[in-house]
């Protein structure tokens, strides 16, 4: 089985052929999305999950910490971002900024907690947390809204300075995120190859021996926690953006669960393109089961059970499987394994 | 001035004493050998001396500044590396990878977050040398988990020389290896004495004869004996656990 590790210590290459093709399928999509029977708002929903999942991802899959509560974050860029552009000024810069700091800071503060706790201990905090942010955005009616939200939430324009770009339409918001994305992508491929992102394997294959090699191991989950709280705080920000609103419902523990649900599925655990694959199966079925039945979710939920019992590596490790059919005895030089 | 000096270490879990009065001390360059029953308390002195646990009471002193009750992650930084009875690497990285997380110069780019993390040519040069030191040269590529059992104890000596310790603590480094790997392991612990303080625990007497420059044997948490080699085959302890071995 391969491993998110697993990777040639070589240094890692900027642009890699997923990436291609990944760039290429979203920078098309739009010409395409509407034969297949889906639509252009699905686009922008499936690349600001892939940023969230992905982020998610250098938490869960690399650093092996199971955090069943990552909604809250997406919640409080959401709510950061809508707040910035009711009560600071319509920027789409300043709002995302606010999306990401606010969200880094409950990071701070919830990965502070938790960073010493291992395994359910945990995951349960992490749900605790969640379940407290979620509970919070309920209740504190004169922040957020109560239980119908941050209504009204404009799409400020792309400003570039020398040009404006509206984003009004979900045509050029969809490339707009997508751009995100890319960066998104770029950053956290840079990190996970980098030293950072390598000691956060260590710690998550042998949390012991790295602290016998001089690692101060609650540092580097802490750093990672917060991390990952940033990318699902940018996510959450674009997510008020493409709805214009901002809602209680992403940060419970249902949609938290879901995101796990996503990366696992993808196959998260043994690749960096994993919580990319599951988060479009997620989408897309959730489109066209959704279509069918009302019980789609159910049968979502089925798969996802048959995945963890019959494929634990998820759609990313059955691709790699079926890519790269290792010959018996081959000294593993593993170089192929790169974008895997 | 011993290199390592423990001083009355009394450590207990619960109601259970398992440490009641231990010292010891490790002359630099020399290799040192803790002998004992099962269940003596060994492995549990090496985790307090290492920092995984902090003794109740007693000082431990690494050239005469003490480093009792520190962390695992300071004690390691300020010079003291270990393995383990229990096998303990990075299982899913490359032969090269588990060498590479341990050395300083890869911890102090531990900030860096968008550099490659193995690009530096000096890193994987001084990763290969360790595994040449340690027999694996030329494996680097390999998953550690696809080693032999000897090969894997082999690397995790790697691991620990990787760290550039000034105190190497081995807890039963030859334990399920055959004959030859026993051997091999022999060689190299000869070839390390030179450069390193190493303390090793063990049950194979004739390897631990062999090789240490002073023996302490460890009974009911305390120190019952400690000698020279030649100095303990007299020890009735040691003779009557010995069977003869070493005769
Ligand atoms: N964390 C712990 N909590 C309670 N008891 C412990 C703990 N660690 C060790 N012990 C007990 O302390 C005693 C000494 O254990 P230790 O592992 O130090 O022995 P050892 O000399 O290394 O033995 P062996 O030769 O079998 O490796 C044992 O009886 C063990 O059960
Ligand atoms: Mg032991």
């Amino acid at each position: 089985m391969p491993t998110l590790s697993d990777i040639s210590p070589r240094s890692a290459a900027w642009v890699t052929p997923p990436m291609l093709v990944l760039g290429f399928v979203m920078l098309s999509a739009p010409l395409w999305l509407g034969a297949v029977g889906l639509y252009q708002y699905l686009g922008i929903e499936i690349a600001i999950w892939m940023i969230y999942a992905l982020g998610f991802n250098l938490l869960f899959g690399y650093t092996g910490l199971h955090s069943f509560g990552h909604g809250a974050y997406l919640g409080v860029g959401g709510y950061a971002f809508g707040l910035f552009q009711h009560h600071v000024g319509s920027s789409l810069w300043g709002g995302l900024a606010a999306a990401i700091l606010a969200a880094g800071l409950a990071g701070v503060l919830v990965g502070a907690a938790v960073s010493h706790r291992r395994g359910i201990y945990f995951a349960l905090l992490t749900i605790a947390f969640g379940q407290v942010f979620w509970f919070s955005s309920i209740k504190l009616h004169w922040l957020t809204g109560g239980e119908d939200g941050l209504l009204n939430i404009p799409r400020p324009p792309l400003d570039l300075v020398f040009l404006e770009v509206p984003l009004g339409d979900n045509l050029s918001l969809y490339y707009f995120v997508v751009a995100v994305l890319a960066l998104a992508i770029l950053a956290l491929w840079r990190m996970v190859n980098s030293p950072f992102g390598r000691i956060l394997q260590a710690i998550r294959q042998n949390e012991m021996r790295a602290a016998f090699v001089g690692y101060e191991v609650w540092r580097f989950k802490l750093m990672a926690f917060v991390l990952s709280a940033m990318f699902a705080g940018l996510a959450g920000g674009l997510f008020a953006m493409a709805q214009e609103s901002a809602y209680p419902d992403v940060m419970s523990l249902h949609q938290s669960g879901l995101i796990v649900m996503m990366v696992l599925v993808g196959g998260g655990l043994v690749s960096f393109w994993g919580p990319v694959l599951g988060v479009v199966l997620y989408f897309v079925a959730r489109d066209v089961l959704g279509a069918l039945t009302e019980t789609w979710l159910l049968w979502y939920g089925l798969m996802f059970m048959a995945m963890v019992m019959f494929r634990p590596e998820g759609l990313a490790g059955v691709l790699h499987r079926l890519r790269r059919r290792p010959e018996p005895g081959a000294t593993p030089r593993p170089a192929a394994s790169e974008g895997a | 001035m011993a290199l390592f000096e423990a001083r009355n270490i009394h450590k207990r879990f619960g109601a259970r004493v398992v440490l009641e009065d231990i010292s010891l001390s490790f002359e630099e360059g020399q290799v040192s050998g803790i002998m004992g029953p099962n269940g003596a308390g060994k492995t549990t002195c090496f985790h307090v001396l290492t920092g995984r646990h902090a003794p109740d009471r007693g000082e431990i002193l690494l050239q005469g500044r003490s480093i009792v009750s520190l962390p695992p992650q300071r004690v390691a930084r300020l010079g003291v590396a270990r393995s383990f009875q229990i096998m303990n690497l990075f299982d899913d990285s490359t032969v090269l990878e588990n060498i590479v997380l341990a050395l300083p110069a890869f911890r102090a780019r531990r900030r860096k977050l968008f550099s490659a993390a193995f690009a530096d040519p000096g890193l994987l040069d001084a990763a290969r040398g360790i595994l040449d030191q340690v027999g694996l040269g030329g494996r680097e590529w390999e998953p550690s988990v696809s080693l032999s059992y000897g090969d894997r104890r082999a690397l995790e000596i790697g691991v620990a020389l990787a760290a550039q310790p000034r105190v190497l603590f081995l807890d039963e480094p030859t334990s399920g290896l055959g004959t030859e790997a026993t051997q091999n392991l022999a060689q190299l612990i000869k070839r390390l004495r030179q450069r390193y303080t190493i303390v090793i625990i063990e049950h194979d007497m004739r390897f631990l004869f062999q090789l240490a420059d002073r023996i302490s044997v460890i009974h009911w948490g305390q120190v019952i004996a400690e000698g020279t080699p030649e100095q303990l085959r007299a020890n009735k302890w040691v003779q009557r656990s010995a069977l003869g071995e070493l005769a």
